[in-house]
């Protein structure tokens, strides 16, 4: 019975950290959103800003990268 | 708990996203121990890597065209890409770290592509490596900017734009997230490996029910294009941001 | 029980070889990444591998590709010059056809008005003979035109004497031969 209910409490809460790779979701999302509306707006510094785009796109999927972990250490690590 | 695991799902969908991890040695019996030295999966996988990085960079370029054949021609474009890269982000001084900066993205660069061949094994997707790469960056970035600029380096700490009183806890958070730097450097490539490839088997367990195996044939075709995407963007990243370290190792004023 | 593997194997991955025993396979479905009996294995050949990488790339291939693109830079360069140099001969070339052309233009123009002034020369001689001529014809004529018309004014006196003389002689009057002069003078004037 005990077991059971640590079963539950894991599987419960590697799918609430799964919610953290939709948030990141959202997160690239807006990267690139505010990138390409910026881009249309000076296209010709949009070039140069590449690089800074992958590098917040690379932050903003690290966090969910990391409760997508979270949810794979509960399931299978813990 | 995970004994049943296993034991319950031989029945119906069988999922073991994790399996296309596991470390073991190429020759002998499964169980036989992994020490340092064993010839395992990851010593096969790392080895076509460097086979595949000499096969273009010494075998391809052994022509020496003026006018570049094919494969001389994807070395000189990969040089080209990271001298800019190592010019623009880090600076005309960190050219001396070029081969350094190239042996890392082209090791993590072959490694994931040849980790989505099928039946092949991901070397990045193991935090193990990853870690070693990261802190490798991190030790390299640390003793470059004690040796180049000595104390002056701990300016990188010390935020001397902002007000004096929110000096020191700034110099707390900037304490902080130079150290979690390595962390979550390594977590970002290992994570981002081993997420799609678990992703794509989760998938292809659903292959296994008829009636939505097309959907789940068509998922894993969409995701291993996004998987070569996540492969060169993760390399990529790895390689700018251990530029901009060094950036930060060479010139540590704000 | 996967976590009692885990921490086992966390904590003495070499003393716990015997505990561990089962490969991670048998041991369930733990996270092969927290297998940690296998980092050493990892890291040994991920260095391995990294070590030859490095020294292929900084001894062989990067000054390799960095001798081809200079090389490469030079020949463009230098083929840049040398096109360069024949765009140069090509402007010089058609310079020089430039001022020869204008060269010719010059001499032909002069050549021409020195025609011209000659013509010119000798017809103004020509004209000046043909002048001479005619106002030298046109004397001569205007002389022998009043010779005419002297030699006519004589005759008609002398035709006027006579026919005084005789009419007079006619009429039986003896005729004052200075006084017919006189009148026939007179009247001839008129």
């Amino acid at each position: 019975m005990e077991g059971d209910i640590a079963q539950l409490g894991q599987f419960i809460g590697a799918g609430l950290a799964g919610i953290g790779s939709g948030a990141a979701a959202i997160g690239v999302g807006h990267v690139a959103g505010n990138f390409l509306a910026g881009a249309l707006r000076n296209p010709s510094a949009a070039g140069g800003q590449t690089a800074t785009l992958f590098i917040g796109i690379a932050f903003a999927e690290a966090l969910g990268i990391f409760s997508f972990l979270i949810a794979l250490l509960l399931m299978f690590a813990v | 708990m995970a004994t049943e695991a296993h034991g319950e799902e031989t029945g119906g969908l069988v999922f073991h996203p994790l399996d296309q991890f596991i470390v073991k040695p190429l020759f002998g019996e499964i169980g036989d121990p992994v020490s340092w030295y064993t010839i395992t999966n990851v010593t096969l996988w790392m080895a076509l890597a460097v086979l595949a990085i000499i096969a273009l960079f010494v075998f391809g370029t052994r022509g020496r065209g003026i006018v570049p054949s094919r494969t001389q021609s994807i070395g000189e474009i990969l040089y080209g890409f990271t001298y800019k890269m190592v010019e623009d982000v880090a600076g005309k001084d960190a050219i001396k770290f070029f081969p350094y900066i190239m042996t890392l993205f082209m090791f993590i660069l072959f490694a994931n592509y040849l980790g989505l061949l099928p039946m092949s094994f991901a070397t990045t997707s193991h935090i193990a490596v990853t870690a070693v790469l990261a802190l490798a960056v991190f030790l390299t970035v640390t003793i470059v900017g004690f040796v180049k600029n000595g104390t002056k380096f701990l300016g990188l700490f010390w935020v001397s734009s902002a007000p004096l009183a929110l000096r020191p806890i700034l110099a707390i958070i900037e304490l902080i997230s130079y150290f979690v730097r390595p962390v979550s450097h390594s977590i970002r490539l290992g994570g981002n490996i081993m997420a799609g490839h678990a992703v794509m088997k989760v998938f292809a367990g659903f292959a296994a029910v008829a009636a939505i195996s097309p959907f789940a044939v068509v998922s894993i075709t969409a995701i291993y294009g996004l998987e070569m995407l996540v492969a060169g963007v993760q390399a990529y990243v790895f390689t700018i941001l251990t530029c901009v370290y060094l950036k930060d190792a060479l010139h540590p004023s704000h | 029980m996967a976590t009692e593997t885990e921490h086992a194997a966390g904590e003495a991955a070499a003393a716990a070889e015997v505990a561990l025993g089962t490969p991670p396979e048998a041991a369930g479905p733990g996270m092969p990444q927290l297998a940690f009996e296998t980092f050493s294995n990892q890291i040994f050949w991920l260095v391995v591998a990294l070590v030859i990488i490095y020294f292929v790339m900084s001894r062989i291939a990067l000054p390799r590709i960095a001798g081809v693109l200079a090389e490469r830079q030079g020949t463009i360069t230098n083929d840049l010059a040398a096109a360069e140099e024949l765009k140069q001969k090509a402007v010089d070339a058609e310079e020089a056809y430039k001022k020869a052309l204008a060269d010719a233009r010059t001499e032909a123009q002069k050549i021409a008005a020195e025609t011209k002034a000659e013509i010119q020369a000798d017809l103004d001689a020509a004209k000046a003979k043909a002048d001479a001529e005619i106002s030298a014809k046109t004397a001569e004529s205007e002389k022998a035109i009043s010779e005419i018309r002297a030699g006519a004014v004589d005759s008609a006196s002398a035709v006027a004497k006579d026919t005084v003389e005789a009419i007079l002689a006619a009429m039986g009057f003896s005729a004052d031969k200075a006084a017919v002069d006189a009148a026939v003078a007179d009247r001839m004037k008129g």
